[in-house]
């Protein structure tokens, strides 16, 4: 298949930017879409010119590196993958296709299709730890955890922080990624310690960062890969409202 | 008062009390909404209307425990700290949203977000516009062609015969119903309810009391430009 591309070619953080228009000729439709770039990087090269930057690294939907938006839609059009698993049989022949960063100021485009997602890190430094010795590897089923919370537990850990939750929410709003790094501890005893000062640290950071407030739409769970639930949101904001009204007086950071 | 301060420093607590005054708002609009009812009631044997002897009753339950008027101004001056907090808090979070993303896309998302979750912020507004003309046509009559104090559901009528005015009020109560729809919907996860069994009724609530709303009133307004109330 034939396609045209706009891309957003941006040389730096400092530059401008702005959308290019590429052909792609001779897609397969089982390449990914991923390969798809290559090959429009290829031709790039060949005729001299600077390839289009974009993030990768697994390319099997694990790692949270490839992100980017595919006319609109964080990771493209198909529900519950990465844009490295989006096969190119999701598109005709003709189409026009307009790919883009993540846009949120707290994910500041460093070079085409590459934003630096660092903010991410910083909220779970902020509190996405526990500092409870939980022993080694052969301890590891000596405290026992009822089923339900474990699935929880694991359903929220699935987040591989690839960011398009910010991206795809309007308030560029990162209460999903936050929750689900606050959730895959709070539903087990070993994070119970922390767990309101964990809440709290990482709300707080949210906001520092520089998200946007989520207003419950619900449009970072239909784009997320891993399937977050935005229940874990009402969990989250339940520790913060919690933890502070617990602590409101005593002195923070403790 | 320190709880109160250290929760309106986070966006999640500014959140929580918008759900709060947006909780406080809904009990009024649901009472004001039963008042209006009133207004189909048949005229008993003193010749009064019971809506303007229900408004008469607002005017001076409690006396003489409380003044006259007493309860009146104490329920106005809380609903009016309700909704200076739920538009400072929405002016506040919704500076935060906009700073978080200064560039849009080229292609808008075609995702799924409610028309109702999307119109919160100008919904909010039309309804404050809605309720300041309210307040000038029903309560003080600035605006009304034939204002009389007291005389509720006189006022009412005259003021509905004319159709735009009527129009107006609906479209209005339907803007609030949309916000509810959303609303209510909403603060179940802000105030982090995480109940399974809540989790289900959610969208039956918020659908099933903003239509109870919606029709509530509208029902008076559509009364009288179809004449059964005159
Ligand atoms: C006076 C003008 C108003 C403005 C500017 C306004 C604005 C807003 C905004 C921006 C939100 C947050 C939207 C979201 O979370 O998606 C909201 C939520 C809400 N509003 Fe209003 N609103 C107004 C009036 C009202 C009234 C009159 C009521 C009740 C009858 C009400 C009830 C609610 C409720 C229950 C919520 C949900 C809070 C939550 O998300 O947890 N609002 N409002
Ligand atoms: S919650 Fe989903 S969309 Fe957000 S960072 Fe994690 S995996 Fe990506
Ligand atoms: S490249 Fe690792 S998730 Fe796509």
């Amino acid at each position: 298949m034939n396609l045209t591309l706009h891309v957003w070619r941006q040389t730096g953080p400092r530059d401008k930017g702005g959308f290019e228009t590429y052909r792609a000729d001779d897609v397969s439709e089982s390449m990914s879409f991923l390969d798809m770039l290559d090959l429009v990087n290829e031709e790039l090269t060949l005729a001299g010119k600077e390839p289009i930057a974009f993030e990768h690294d697994c390319r099997e939907g694990i790692c949270g590196s490839c992100g980017m938006m595919i006319n609109g839609v964080a990771h493209g059009p198909q529900k519950l993958i990465t844009a490295c698993q989006l096969h190119m049989r999701s598109f005709r022949d003709g189409d026009e296709i307009w790919i883009e960063p993540f846009r949120a100021t707290a994910f500041p485009v460093m070079r085409d299709l590459v934003v630096d997602r660092n903010s991410f890190d910083r909220v779970i430094q902020a509190g996405g730890y526990i500092s409870v010795r939980t022993g080694s590897a052969q301890d590891a089923n000596a405290t026992p955890i009822p089923k339900p919370d474990a699935d929880r537990a694991f359903d929220a850990a699935a987040c591989i922080g690839c960011g398009a939750c910010v991206a795809a929410c309007p308030n560029a709003s990162a209460m999903l990624f936050t929750a689900a790094k606050a959730a895959h501890l709070s539903y087990v005893p070993q994070g119970q310690t922390e767990r309101l000062d964990r809440a709290l640290s990482m709300a707080q950071r949210h906001d520092e960062e520089g998200f946007g407030n989520c207003t419950n739409h619900g449009a970072c769970q239909e784009a997320c890969p891993k399937g977050i639930s935005v229940d874990y949101i009402a969990r989250l904001n339940r520790d913060v409202l919690k933890g502070t009204l617990s602590k409101a007086g005593s002195t923070s950071g403790d | 008062m320190s709880r109160v301060v250290s929760l309106y420093r986070s966006s999640v607590g500014k959140k929580s009390l918008m759900a709060v005054s947006g909780i406080i708002l809904i009990g009024f609009v649901f009472g004001h909404m039963a008042g209006n009812l009133k207004a189909f009631e048949a005229v008993g044997e003193s010749g009064v209307h019971p809506l303007d002897s229900y408004a008469q009753f607002l005017r001076e339950v409690g006396y003489p425990l409380i003044p006259e008027y007493g309860l009146l101004w104490g329920v106005r001056l809380a609903l009016l700290a309700a909704v200076g907090v739920h538009i400072v808090a929405a002016y506040q979070l919704w500076r935060q949203s906009r700073a978080a993303r200064t560039r849009r896309y080229h292609k808008p998302d075609s995702q799924v977000f409610s028309y109702a979750s999307r119109t919160m912020r100008w919904g909010g507004v039309i309804i404050v516009l809605f309720v300041i003309y309210h307040l000038l046509h029903f309560t003080t009559g600035d605006v009304h062609p034939d204002f009389e104090y007291g005389s509720v559901y006189q006022n009412l009528v005259i003021g509905f015969q004319s159709v735009p005015v009527a129009l107006f009020y609906i479209v209005a109560v339907g803007a609030l119903s949309l916000h509810l729809y959303h609303g209510i919907w909403s603060v179940f996860a802000t105030l982090g309810v995480q109940n399974p069994r809540v989790e289900r009724l959610r969208r039956p609530l918020a659908a099933g009391l903003s239509l109870v709303l919606f029709l509530g009133y509208v029902s008076v307004p559509i009364a009288v430009m179809i004449g059964v109330l005159d």
